[in-house]
């Protein structure tokens, strides 16, 4: 029970099986998705069936229902929210734009207080840097907090396969580990998923009773994690900002489960991207609020906090030892792009899914990435190859609503068409191509114009009828109009004609 | 794999940081557009670099260089007054299902902690050494805790208190928030792993803005800052299942605030 190979949460330890089907049996590195078809193909599949799920888009809508109406209450209490969005976008710019730099002074900051940072240019780095200190501490059991870069680097599974045990503290991802479920929103992770499903999930794994009260269900999830966090050797964390001015590490979450497992074992382990990095400490007094106004509609979230390395002289607990990792894994492809350089500045705030059309139709696990999403669908190409991710910036209709909500202004529904476009130079597509060659040689020329609007209004109907294929795609969702009897050439032409004619016998008329 | 832990002294680990900054440096060669912003009148100090003027040098604009606007008058407002900044924060506090007690000397909150003690049958209660902490003590009807004392903090005896109670750096108007610290307010474990957390603050230590909270604390503590320093804004919370608002998530069910004077 005490070897870490046993496992010492037992009650957890069955489900390891399970939440490694995202990797399945392959390197993790090299799973491009948890359900093994190609990207497009699933995405399309898993769109239709989401799409046809009415009552699981209502039970998603309903739930963002009591976020929009926070989110805008809090964002009321700002006495000019759009002039606070330039500021944040400012902080992020700079920051980004000077990343070389503000890491380097971050790092000896952060160094000089006792902690030891560690750079990892790519998951796999990430992950045996992490087994190698979680091996180093001899850890017999670890607690975590929420941190979407460690499912990008898909450390659970990786962690499991060396045997060691890991528990989900917040109370999301705790719910997502047990369902064996990758997190289905990168803020709210398992919105998702009904009461009586958690209740029956906590009957079956923790032995509790049953009960259909959120309040009830969130108290077992908090009595069984308690002695968890007392016994952890290992806390592993993730962190929202670097703050390079005073070399701390900001981390922001409503539960308290950061703060416990930042407290209460001897070593804490930090995960963050490079691109997490902001210049002074008063970055913060902007940044801060924001995220919370603008991903969860609270003035603050309940715990933000700054740390500084392990426990000091004179402080009466807290880790022995403190280590940030800090991971690349492509982030610096997307740095080149200095015209996509800007989605650097996210801050996972999650606003973004919440306005989305596409995501509230086709659901979280549809997009198959790690962060879902407008912003997902923006940085899923860069991180794992625009081949294989293009069909991410097809989902979106262009509406904006995501580039509106962003706090830190990226211009996310912009870049979706600059990937479009990208993809389109690198991999064209023969049959669009054709279509547009053709298009230019018949719109060029008005007599072949007239002919082929001829054409067209001749053969609408018949199409409606027949339904060949691309048309039949088409009409899948769609209706064909009906054809108008003439071309809008024609029609203007009349218009014209009557509107001189009414012209000249309203002159010819005697005034009275 | 092997089994040597990975450290930043093996020359590995060394070779990662060169190659990930390399990267950086080269992909910043290239200059991004300008910051999106509706109000560009905000990059006074100097304008951002663009194709034309790439320079990365020091001249760059931050968060900082806008002084101008001091106490930003697009974020919420945090109070021009000490008045105003206390019922902001009252109010702040009440809105985020904190409780507020204003008690007028120590001796009076000594015994709305003692009332809180007896009436929700507190059997152990965690404090830490504090001037404005000890006063108090003598007056609980159940065994203390001393997190901060010889034998140092136990953590499994400090999941077994039912309250802890700690002073605190100070309070931020705005957001309503309390600001602990792991140095000044009994370490990381007082306020978070208790299921009650009592604040004992005096109302001198009422900041208007995080802006102002965090120069404040920068100048307490100069260059040593305490390892932990944690905004605490209400009571922990969870709205994980169904995005249904639920109290005492991990962190501590119930929150009071004590303010004397
Ligand atoms: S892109 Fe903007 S809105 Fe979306 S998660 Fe990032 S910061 Fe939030």
């Amino acid at each position: 029970m005490n070897h870490k190979r046993t496992g010492a949460m037992t009650t957890i330890q069955h489900t390891a099986a399970s939440t490694s089907h995202e990797t399945g049996k392959k390197p993790p590195a090299e799973a491009a998705s948890h359900r093994g078809a190609a990207p497009k193909r699933q995405f399309l599949l898993d769109a239709a069936a989401h799409v046809a799920d009415t009552g699981h888009r209502t039970f998603v809508n309903s739930a963002l229902g009591g976020y929009y109406k926070s989110r805008d209450a809090q964002k009321a209490r700002y006495r000019d929210w759009e002039h606070a969005r330039d500021a944040a976008s400012l902080a992020k710019w700079t920051a980004v734009n000077r990343l070389d730099e503000l890491l380097e002074q971050f790092t000896s900051r952060f160094e000089a207080h006792g902690g030891t940072v560690h750079w990892a240019a790519n998951a796999e780095e990430a992950r045996s840097i992490i087994l190698g200190l979680v091996r180093k501490a001899d850890a017999k059991a670890i607690i975590k907090s929420k941190c979407m870069t460690s499912e990008e680097i898909h450390l659970n599974a990786a962690l499991e396969e060396e045997g060691y045990g890991v528990v989900e503290s917040d109370l999301g991802e705790f719910i997502q580990q047990l369902r064996g479920e990758p997190p289905y929103h990168f803020v709210f992770p398992c919105m998702h998923v009904r009461r009586d499903e958690i209740s029956t999930l906590f009957h079956d794994n923790l032995g509790s009773e049953p009960t259909d009260s959120p309040e009830e269900l969130t108290m077992i999830a908090r009595r069984h994690m308690r002695q968890l966090y007392v016994n952890a050797d290992v806390g592993i964390t993730g962190a929202n900002f670097l703050v390079a001015e005073t070399g701390q590490i900001s981390i922001t979450e409503n539960e308290g489960n950061a703060r416990l497992t930042a407290a209460l074992p001897k070593m804490h382990i930090a995960l963050a991207g490079i691109e997490k990095v902001v210049a002074n400490l008063d970055d913060l007094s902007v940044l801060l609020p924001m995220l919370a106004t603008a991903g969860a509609g609270q003035p603050m979230t309940c715990y933000n906090t700054l740390y500084s390395g392990p426990r000091r002289e004179g402080e009466c607990d807290g880790p022995e030892e403190m280590h940030l990792v800090l991971l690349d894994n492509a982030r610096t492809a997307l740095l080149a792009d200095a015209e996509q350089r800007d989605a650097l500045q996210c801050i996972r705030c999650g606003a973004c899914l919440n306005v989305c059309p596409i995501f509230k139709n086709v659901g979280g696990f549809t997009y198959g990435t790690t962060y879902q999403g407008p912003i997902g669908s923006v940085i899923t190409p860069h991180l794992r190859g625009l081949a294989d991710w293009n069909h991410l910036s097809g989902a979106s209709s262009l509406c904006g609503a995501c580039s509106d909500a962003c706090p830190v202004r990226i211009d996310i529904h912009h870049h979706l068409l600059h990937n479009r476009r990208n993809a389109a130079r690198t991999a064209p597509n023969w049959l669009e191509k054709i279509g547009h060659r053709l298009f230019v040689v018949v719109a060029s020329r008005p007599w072949l114009f007239r002919i082929a609007g001829w054409i067209a209004r001749h053969t609408m109907g018949l199409a409606r009828r027949l339904k060949p294929p691309l048309v039949r795609e088409w009409l899948a969702s769609r209706d064909l109009p009906s054809p108008p009897a003439e071309s809008f050439r024609t029609a203007w032409r009349r218009r014209q004609q009557a509107a001189a004619g009414a012209a000249s016998s309203h002159r010819s008329q005697p005034r009275p | 794999m092997t089994d040597e832990p990975a450290t930043t002294a093996s020359p590995a680990a060394r070779s990662s940081r060169a190659v990930i900054l390399a990267r950086i440096r080269e992909a910043l060669r290239v200059p991004a557009p300008p910051p999106h912003m509706l109000d560009r009148q905000l990059v006074t100090a100097a304008e951002p670099p663009t194709a034309s003027q790439p320079d990365r040098g020091s001249g760059f604009p931050t968060l900082s260089v806008l002084p101008a606007e001091a106490g930003r008058p697009w974020l919420p407002d945090g109070g021009a007054t000490p008045e105003e900044r206390l019922a902001l924060l009252t109010d702040n506090l009440e809105k985020l299902r904190a409780v507020v007690h204003r008690c007028g000397s120590a001796d009076e909150a000594g015994s709305v902690v003692a009332e809180l003690a007896r009436s929700n049958s507190w059997q152990r209660v965690a404090f830490h050494h504090d001037p404005l902490i000890e006063p108090l003590v003598p007056q609980l009807p159940c065994e203390v805790v001393e997190v901060d004392g010889a034998d140092g903090s136990d953590k499994h005896r400090l999941e077994a208190c039912d309250a802890g109670i700690s002073s605190c750096e100070l309070l931020v108007a705005q957001t309503g928030s309390i600001l602990v610290s792991s140095r000044l307010s009994g370490g990381r474990g007082l306020s978070i792993l208790p299921h009650v957390h009592v604040v004992v603050a005096h109302t001198s230590q009422i900041f208007g803005t995080l802006g102002d909270a965090l120069e404040a604390t920068k100048a307490r503590h100069g260059g040593q800052l305490p390892s932990m320093l944690s905004f605490i804004t209400g009571p922990s919370r969870t709205g994980d299942i169904e995005r249904i608002l639920v109290l005492g998530a991990h962190g501590p069910k119930e929150l009071h605030v004590i303010l004397i004077g």
